[in-house]
């Protein structure tokens, strides 16, 4: 969902052009030499502005909604089985479970937040006491929305049942808080994280949400044009969670581990991944979830959604070549556990551009990213000796970085890139594009997202340790948080 | 009696196990060990952080043989698991005070 919907450039295009294409052969074949002028008119007309629900009822498109609905549950599985499994291989066995665990009761808690009062803040700003950071109360506990309820998407005149919304949003809601669990893995008490969560979403993810994916949709923003989200109406192009996902959950998790502190035993004590098979396949479920997570981020099923499709595919590809690349010349062998982090990285990096990119700007994209990454996790980690168990700053939090930067670069028609979409005409219509400028509003967003996430985690953080302690005794986390905090084993044999 | 120990490479277990057939041994006990000799260990490297492992797999042969059988026992594991290399593994040989077989309680050589 970016939001400087350039998305819906090419389904309204390809649209209007088959619509003006029919009307045009009537025309020519009644009225000879008729003016090409009354053509785009007539198409202009045609759409109708602020609809009403009755209106919109009739402008939703089966395939668009079959579409969301299989992108929402392709997510979900990013976070149960596959995050969940990415990051269980990754710990010793004595915490296989206490990570499965994590993911799974996150997934389920963020549900029912999203529809109790996340949904709300993230996607209304009626009754909002600030309404370009947080939206409203107006739908907490899903009032108002039924099956007779529509969600704009970013062409004109195209809706989808608001429930189709609602569920393609939560998915998001649940992974993006499972996904800082990796950075203080394997040292962590289970209840106080799970209420860290609850507050993280509400005052971290739901804000930024709002303030870079809100905006009243195409059909409405021309008559209400301050009604969006602060980054959203700074022009930040993020197409499915760059900044809102990766960065956001990524310094989290970095300021949970700085707060945690380090495993016992860390730097003295071997760690390595009990199940790097488990790893595979859930990097793998990801990157099947991921396309989803991208091409399910242009609610719509058009020619974009292929667009993004194609760029998730590519990046990744090359993004877990060049890890493994990087890999071979520093260690002398490519391992399987770097392909598999490439590939995450080349999916984070992905994400915010994969809608503005053009299959050739994905490539170089993943093959840049994983170096960088790799720098991260392997050297700067090292030297700053901060324990971030499973990388989730090295990995997510710089990949969104990267990727964040460069979609300003590879959105820029110059390279191909789709460009950016100006919703506050009507009909939408391609706004102009200065690469320089983009790039400059992209690294804002990146600080903001950066200072707005790290601060709350960092306050809940502190708050939640001083009430309830968020760290094991060390007897426990020597004997392993299965069974510490769940009283079990992930494996007998 | 005695009690032949045996630390060999894991790949060839099945070799030592069908030469000892051979030679009529009709029974051993095999377990999956680590440890460490002469052999270095490995490296292993995850996401940058490198691992020494000085600890490698091995295989450990237990059996009980009688006073007759043994050298030719050791003998026998002795040429099939080397390969000339070090970390080939070692043959300790123990004396054995008695032996039981449980269903029919008989002792001595006729146990094993």
């Amino acid at each position: 969902m970016i939001r400087k919907v350039i998305c819906g450039a090419g389904a309204l295009g390809t649209s209007l052009m088959s619509a003006t294409a029919a009307f045009a052969q009537e025309a020519a074949a009644s009225v000879a030499a008729a003016a090409p002028a009354p053509e785009a008119a007539a198409a202009a007309t045609s759409l109708i502005k602020a609809p009403s629900v009755e209106q919109m009822a009739g402008m939703v498109d089966k395939g668009d909604t079959a579409w969301m609905l299989m992108s929402s549950v392709l997510v979900l599985m990013m976070s149960i089985p596959a995050l969940a499994l990415f990051y269980g291989g990754l710990v010793r066995s004595k915490n296989m479970l206490s990570v499965l665990m994590q993911v799974f009761m996150i997934v389920s808690i963020a549900a029912l937040v999203w529809v109790g009062w996340g949904y709300s803040l993230a996607f209304t700003s009626a009754g909002s006491i600030a309404p370009a950071f947080i939206g409203g109360l107006d739908k907490a506990f899903l009032a108002g929305v039924t099956s007779g309820t529509f969600a704009a998407t970013f062409s004109n005149n195209v809706y989808l049942p608001e429930f189709v919304f609602v569920v393609f949003q939560m998915t998001f809601a649940c992974i993006t808080p499972a996904l800082i669990v990796g950075a203080f893995a394997e040292r962590v008490k289970f209840w106080p994280l799970m209420l860290f969560m609850v507050l993280w979403l509400t005052f971290a993810y739901f804000p930024i949400a709002h303030m870079v994916w809100y905006w009243a949709g195409p059909d409405f923003l021309p008559d209400a044009p301050t009604d969006y989200g602060y980054l959203w109406g700074m022009g930040a192009l993020d197409f499915a969670g760059g900044t809102v996902v990766h960065i956001n959950a990524g310094i989290a998790g970095l300021v949970g581990c700085l707060m945690i502190g380090k495993r016992i035993g860390f730097g003295k004590e071997a760690t390595p991944p009990h199940s790097l098979t488990m790893t595979m396949i859930g990097a793998s479920l990801l990157w099947v979830g991921w396309f989803g997570f991208n091409a399910g981020s242009n609610l719509e099923a058009n020619g974009v959604t292929a667009v993004a499709f194609i760029n998730t595919f590519v990046a990744t590809a090359a993004a877990a070549l060049s890890w493994s690349v990087v890999e071979q010349i520093h260690h002398k062998k490519p391992s399987m556990l770097g392909v598999a982090t490439g590939a995450v990285a080349g999916l984070v990096a992905i994400t915010p551009a994969s809608g503005f990119a053009t299959p050739m700007t994905s490539i170089y994209l993943g093959l840049l990213v994983s170096p960088l990454c790799y720098f991260f996790v392997s050297y700067v980690k090292n030297k700053l000796k901060y324990d971030d168990t499973l990388d989730v700053f090295g990995v997510h939090c710089i990949g969104g970085i990267v990727g964040a930067i460069a979609t300003g670069v590879v959105a820029d028609p110059a390279l191909g890139g789709q460009g950016y979409f100006d919703s506050t005409q009507f009909p939408a219509g391609v706004g102009a594009y200065d690469m320089g400028a983009q790039v400059m509003t992209q690294i804002k967003a990146v600080l903001i997202t950066l200072v707005w996430s790290g601060t709350v985690s960092a306050v809940l953080f502190f708050a939640i340790d001083k009430i309830f302690g968020l760290r094991p005794s060390e007897e426990a986390e020597r004997e392993g948080l299965d069974i510490t905090e769940h009283g079990e084993r992930a494996y007998n044999s | 009696m005695k009690f032949i120990i045996a630390i060999i490479k894991p790949f060839k277990l099945d070799e030592v196990r069908e030469a000892l057939s051979a030679i009529g041994v009709a029974g051993m006990t095999v377990s999956e060990v680590k440890g460490f000799g002469r052999q270095k260990g490995q490296t292993e490297i995850y996401r940058g952080a490198e691992y020494s492992t000085n600890m490698l797999p091995k295989v450990k042969i237990e059996i009980a043989a009688s006073d007759d059988l043994a050298p030719l026992v050791v003998e026998t594991i002795q040429q099939t698991a080397s390969t000339e290399a070090i970390g080939d593994g070692k043959i300790f040989v123990l004396d054995l005070a008695s032996a039981t077989r449980i269903r029919t309680g008989e002792a001595g050589d006729t146990a094993l």
